[in-house]
């Protein structure tokens, strides 16, 4: 198995205050992982440390990612490198089309120019395995969509920029049934023995169909406990009570 | 040396003219000797030397506003240095401020047309397009010509008109424009004709001293239509640092006019600007304006709706940098029943820029049944610019619609995390959302000027990163 991300011993602080206190964590190519825990114990803080948002401040440990120390690398330069990550609460940009969003987003990733033709062909086939309207590609980003829209345009982005890692944090809160059941399905078209899915969640629903590889509980800023698909179970069927 | 020679020979002639107007030289301020030798200039029939000395009688008792920026650094007593015709104008192209020179290479000026814009001779040779588009609108009937040879050549219709939608007593700077005006655009569509491409103007590539105190006068007549483009974005550079063009728009019944302008002055400018457009019954006036540069703007373009279901539509921009104080807005009067008008005003401030947002709503008692949707939008990209808004709203009848809406954003960090975590660059983003708040503006603009415009925001944006 080959690493892809190794985070060691990670603290992180925000507002002044610690959040993350000492989390270790590796993800191989090909697993799915996911990390599970109760309000305020440093999930979303998890996903963010990972691609430097200014607003969370390293206090020690480091993150390697593909042999490489990007610990205190830029988050464009992170991404660049092949990570992703849906927001949990997408930002809103006037005047930028979806379709000139992705386009300029995969240029820079990838680095290479866009074929106009071939994205329009791709992104098309992607929107209809989401059930997303293809009108949608002219409206502004984000801009007026329901959380339904913004996850799977997260989902669409996703797809297009076709990272090494993807984070996917808390994609399926807010959704409905149906909809974490596109969601799901549009993790699994992307998801391949050579990239790596990192899924933080609250609830179970989006796990049933993902098969996760390893499931690691945090609370308060720790991973307290590291088990396989079973380990979500026990969470529906008990809580976080155990571990608190 | 022959060079010499043709030197001293000049100087000779010079002598002798400034001994003809010694009492100008002495005399601080504007005088009747300097707007009689700007009339002789021109050639200017009686009725318009007449009025351009009316106009210096008003202007000489009109006392400068008190209200918006600060313009204190304007000297009064030495206008006479920023009129008088052929003094001092052409600079050399080695005085042109750098930043200028690299504004006119990262937009892509050509080389001619870069020395027009600085005012330092060699006149752009647009005269081969200008042709080809005149020949359409001649046989339409379009007249479409500079405005001094509007004054000479039909005079019956500048007569009617010139003046009498901004009248010279409005302020201060307006009276001057009268006094001194000089070149500048006229354009008369005639009753039911239909421009359908859009008319830009050429006026700043004619004179070197143009752009400063220009008239626009356009007349669309009864069921007529017409696109009206003005300037471009390159910043024009004046040694003198005053501006007080003059644009008067008549819209008359049935008719319809877009005048759209993006006005870019080099950062040493004080640009008193005065716009105003007569808008007849079923008639429409939209304007689209981005404003960019300048040291001090003060431009408040002004809708009069007179007929019954006039509608007007302001759509406009102000982009301020460091040391830029601009102050802008609009003005609308409703003055018949069911008219409308819909403004919708952006601004960007950076580096400590200020803009200021000052508007105007009045709908009289007779404008029964009209409605306006103002919404002003203005987004700071740092914690020391400055946004504000100074909204007067004077409605004199119940029976309307009326809504103000103002909005004050900073671009916020989570929305750069966001496009970052995209793999675009901290820079990259802010010019991206940047040029989103403006798309709604750009969006109105033909492509040329909508694809400048976004080049000058990048430009702008350049190194504000901290």
């Amino acid at each position: 198995m080959e690493e892809l991300l190794q985070i060691k011993d990670l603290h992180v602080n925000a507002e002044n205050k610690e959040i993350l206190k000492g989390i270790n964590l590796k993800i191989n190519k090909g697993e799915i992982h996911v990390i599970m825990g109760p309000n305020g114990s440093g999930k979303t803080t998890t996903a963010n440390a990972i691609l430097n948002n200014p607003m969370y401040k390293k206090t020690n440990g480091s993150i390697i990612f593909n042999g490489e120390d990007i610990t205190n690398s830029k988050t464009d330069e992170i991404a660049r490198k092949g990570i992703f990550m849906s927001f949990q609460s997408p930002e809103e940009i006037p005047g930028i089309s979806v379709t000139n969003f992705l386009k300029y987003a995969k240029n820079k990733i990838t680095g290479e120019p866009v074929r106009i033709f071939e994205f329009r062909e791709e992104v098309k086939k992607y929107m209809d395995e989401l059930c997303m309207n293809s009108n949608n590609m002219e409206r502004s980003l984000n801009v007026g969509f329901s959380e339904e829209k913004k996850k799977k345009n997260e989902i669409l982005q996703m797809l297009v920029l076709n990272p090494k890692l993807a984070i996917l944090d808390e994609t399926d809160s807010g959704l409905d049934v149906d909809a974490i059941r596109t969601v799901s399905k549009g993790i699994q078209m992307y998801k391949n023995e050579n990239n790596a899915v990192l899924i933080i969640t609250h609830n179970t629903k989006i796990l049933s169909s993902l098969k996760p590889d390893y499931v690691h509980i945090l609370v308060n800023g720790k991973i307290v406990k590291t088990g396989t698909g079973e380990l979500a179970k026990e969470i529906e069927d008990n809580g976080y009570a155990k571990y608190k | 040396m022959p060079k010499t020679n043709v030197n001293e020979i000049n100087r000779n002639i010079y002598d002798i003219k400034n001994k003809d107007n010694y009492d100008f030289k002495i005399k601080k301020g504007l005088t009747e000797d300097i707007i009689k030798e700007i009339s002789n200039q021109k050639e200017d029939p009686e009725w318009m030397r007449e009025f351009r000395l009316k106009a210096l009688e008003i202007y000489n008792k009109l006392e400068l506003p008190t209200w918006g920026p600060d313009i204190s650094e304007l000297n009064m007593d030495e206008i006479a240095t920023y009129v008088k015709p052929k003094t001092k104008l052409n600079s050399n192209w080695e005085d042109v401020p750098e930043d200028i020179k690299n504004t006119f290479d990262k937009l892509g000026i050509p080389e001619a047309e870069k020395k027009s814009l600085a005012g330092v001779g060699a006149q752009y040779d647009s005269e081969v397009v200008y042709h080809s588009m005149k020949e359409e609108l001649i046989k339409q009937g379009v007249i479409y010509t500079d405005m001094e040879t509007a004054v000479k050549k039909y005079p019956e219709l500048v007569k009617e008109h010139f003046m009498k939608c901004v009248p010279i007593y409005d302020h201060k700077f307006v009276a001057l424009h009268g006094a001194v005006w000089s070149g500048g655009s006229f354009v008369y569509v005639p009753k039911g004709v239909k421009v359908d491409i859009p008319l830009q103007s050429y006026f700043r590539l004619n004179s070197p001293e143009s752009g400063q105190f220009e008239h626009t006068l356009i007349i669309v007549d009864e069921g007529a239509s017409l696109h009206f483009i003005e300037g471009c974005s390159a910043p024009k550079y004046n040694k003198v640092n005053l501006h007080a063009g003059c644009v008067e728009l008549y819209v008359k019944d049935n008719a319809y006019l877009r005048y759209s302008t993006i006005e870019n002055w080099s950062k040493n400018m004080l640009n008193l600007n005065t716009k105003k457009a007569i808008v007849g019954k079923n008639a429409q006036v939209d304007w689209v304006t981005g404003s960019f540069g300048s040291k001090i703007s003060m431009l408040y373009p002004m809708s009069i709706l007179n007929g019954e279901n006039a509608k007007t539509e302001y759509t406009g921009i102000s982009f301020a940098g460091k040391g830029q104080d601009l102050d802008t807005g609009f003005k609308v009067i409703h003055n018949a029943k069911n008219t409308s008008s819909v403004v919708n005003s952006k601004s960007i401030s950076k580096n400590g820029g200020k803009c200021t947002y000052r508007s105007l709503v009045r709908i009289n008692e007779n404008a029964k049944n009209s409605k306006s949707t103002v919404s002003c939008e203005s987004l700071m990209l740092d914690d020391i610019s400055i946004s504000d808004t100074i909204p007067t709203n004077d409605i004199r009848t119940d029976e309307v619609e009326f809504s103000h809406e103002a909005k004050i954003g900073k671009i916020s960090d989570k929305t750069i995390f966001y496009l970052m975590s995209r793999g675009i660059s901290e820079e990259d983003a802010k010019a991206m959302i940047v040029r989103g708040f403006a798309y709604p503006i750009s969006k109105e603009l033909p492509i040329e000027y909508a694809v400048e415009m976004n080049n000058l925001i990048n430009l702008e944006l350049e190194g504000s990163i901290g």
